[in-house]
């Protein structure tokens, strides 16, 4: 690990972390750091457990052992309202939306809950403007496509103007076009924040990477730059096989 | 299920139709169709509450008539031990929301699943039902207040606030069970654009995001159920001043079914819509009363099936969303003349 990193404070650490579902281990004894404004990318075959160790973060899950320390408080067993209110936007696997609401609706909710009304207002506005969002505003959540169902909760992620980030596979369903503007949006949201982004698709990985870790049987196989995973034989063999 | 924040305008205009019926009525009705309405009105307000909990809250209450009958026995007790109705009034409501309160937190805070909820309120409803029918000795009673057992007790009649040698007339209680409604159906409306209001139907929509967007849906939650019990107890005071009496029977299973079956004609997600079902039904049922060749039961249970299989979204949505429809097509045709027009002025 390079010395310039270490300088700057740990915001996410897990110590031991393990999630077991009767005989199965998800996770298993994973310690886990990640810096403030870093961009970690986490990747693994199907079943290496990447998603239930993002779910112990999150708080939907309560993880059989171990430690999860956000900023300076553990957070083991808190409930996800409480990891949501420390300032942490979550995006889960499958689009977590109101179905219901209209995309203004969605995206208000998410700004009134830091902010009070006028300014809320604003920071809908601009979060649509951003995410352009426009031409949909009034439109139900439960009647688009799939990839702007994510882009709305994406967009609910970034008006809550959290300072860490957690998203689970944000460029899942989306097309290539979408892709890459997911991509640059994450980019830009890492300028404010720390992203942890879960993700099987590798070109996108490629886009966005800086660190990545490989999980593998519930473990942390091995932590570098996308390159060097790339080369190295041992992730090859359990999750790049042929494609890399 | 439709809604969210629609604004205020729409409650504003039916409540100042109400407000209309409720000064026009009494000079067009006769008096025995004014004391028939008191109770329709008095079952509306219970509407409402459901309205509120399940169509907005998401939360299915099988037994919001316990929060109904409980407001009416606490009315009718706190009536004949203070001498007059004003206090009775608070404390009926003090009384279902505090019990809505402590049953809500176990719970929502045990995180009980929809199902079991409604499995839960329905069975608290019918204990109350078993409990209050074996109070019949002299033995039961709270204060001076016997409780009656199955044959119920008398509920004292409303009088002016403070002022208990002026009890108010029939025709009075209906100004005053008509304000009710307008007032509490105002105020859910309004509640509904608040901020909580909004998280509310956000939960109904989607608990797990609301949680992630940090909030606590189980204090929502909460809140919600305790405010609607608080209407429905509203509704109960109403009621036993309407029918003069409260008996045991309003915690039975065909009164806690037949809130159901308001809500789900006149709509999940409106609040108008289960009040304008509770006054259809209302006068369905009596004339149906009339007659002994159908089956009152009957009828409804076929109504409640046509709207499940065939309006399975209600009156009032369906009306809502027939009715943009509409409109949309020809707002839209509009909107391209004015553009065609524009070019055209632009070509001269």
């Amino acid at each position: 690990m390079k010395p310039a990193r270490d300088k700057r404070p740990v915001i996410v650490e897990t110590q031991n972390l393990a999630m077991h579902f009767g005989g199965v281990r998800a996770v298993d004894q994973v310690d886990f750091t990640l810096f403030d404004k870093e961009l970690r990318c986490l990747i693994g075959p199907n079943g290496a457990g990447k998603s239930t160790f993002f779910k112990c973060l999150t708080g939907q899950l309560v993880p059989s052992a171990g430690k999860v320390i956000i900023r300076d408080g553990e957070t083991t067993g808190f409930e996800p309202h409480e990891i949501a209110s420390l300032g942490v936007g979550i995006k889960t696997q499958v689009p977590n939306v109101f179905d219901g609401l209209t995309v203004d609706e969605n995206i208000w909710l998410s700004a009134r809950r830091w902010h009070a009304a006028k300014r809320a207002r604003a920071v809908v506005a601009e979060t649509i403007e951003r995410l352009q969002l426009g031409d949909i505003r009034r439109e139900m959540v439960g009647r688009l496509a799939h990839g702007q169902r994510q882009w709305v909760e994406l967009g609910m992620v970034v008006a809550a103007e959290p300072w860490l980030v957690l998203l689970d596979e944000p460029a899942a369903g989306m097309t290539h076009d979408e892709t890459a503007r997911t991509a640059d949006l994450i980019k830009e949201i890492n300028t404010q924040a720390a992203l942890i982004v879960v993700e099987h698709d590798m070109q996108f990985i490629r886009m966005i990477s800086k660190q990545v870790t490989v999980f593998h049987e519930g473990r942390v196989l091995m932590e570098d730059t996308m390159d060097a995973i790339s080369k190295d034989k041992r992730a090859r063999e359990v999750y790049l096989g042929n494609r890399a | 299920m439709t809604g969210g924040n629609t604004g205020m305008r729409p409650v504003l205009i039916f409540a100042l139709i109400g407000t209309v019926f409720m000064f026009g009525a009494p000079y067009v009705l006769q008096l025995f169709t004014i004391i028939n309405l008191t109770t329709a009105i008095a079952l509306a307000v219970l509407a409402l509450s459901l309205a509120l909990v399940w169509g907005f809250g998401g939360i299915l209450c099988f037994g919001q008539v316990a929060f109904f009958g409980l407001g009416a026995y606490a009315y009718t007790m706190g009536a004949i031990n203070f001498g007059g109705s004003t206090w009775a009034i608070l404390v009926a409501i003090l009384v279902s929301s505090a019990f809505a309160a402590i049953l809500g937190y176990f719970v929502f805070f045990g995180r009980v699943s929809d199902v079991y909820l409604g499995v839960i309120t329905l069975t608290v409803t019918l204990i109350f039902f078993s409990l209050i029918r074996r109070t019949s000795g002299p033995e039961f009673k709270i204060g001076i207040a016997q409780i009656g057992g199955f044959n119920g007790v008398t509920s004292p009649p409303l009088n002016l606030p403070w002022d208990t040698s002026s009890f108010l007339f029939p025709e009075q209680v209906f100004y005053v069970a008509m304000a009710a409604l307008i007032l509490c159906y105002v105020f859910c409306g309004w509640l509904m654009n608040t901020h909580f209001g909004r998280v509310c139907v956000g939960i109904r929509e989607n608990e797990l995001r609301a949680e992630l967007l940090g909030y606590d849906s189980r204090l929502y939650k909460l809140g919600i159920f305790t405010i609607s019990a608080g209407i429905a107890a509203i509704g109960g005071v109403l009621f036993c001043n309407g029918v003069g009496r409260i008996t045991p029977d309003v915690f039975n299973l065909y009164n806690a079914a037949l809130t159901i079956i308001w809500v789900i004609v006149g709509g999940r997600g409106t609040l108008i819509g289960p009040i304008a079902a509770t006054f259809g039904l209302f006068y369905l049922t009596s004339a149906l009363g009339g007659q002994s060749t159908l089956n009152n039961n009957l009828v409804l249970g076929v109504i409640l099936i046509f709207f499940v299989l065939l309006v399975p979204k209600g009156v009032a949505p369906t009306i809502t969303d027939w009715v943009a429809r509409r409109r949309r097509p020809r707002k839209a045709s509009r909107r391209a003349r004015r553009t065609m027009r524009r070019d055209e002025g632009s070509n001269a």
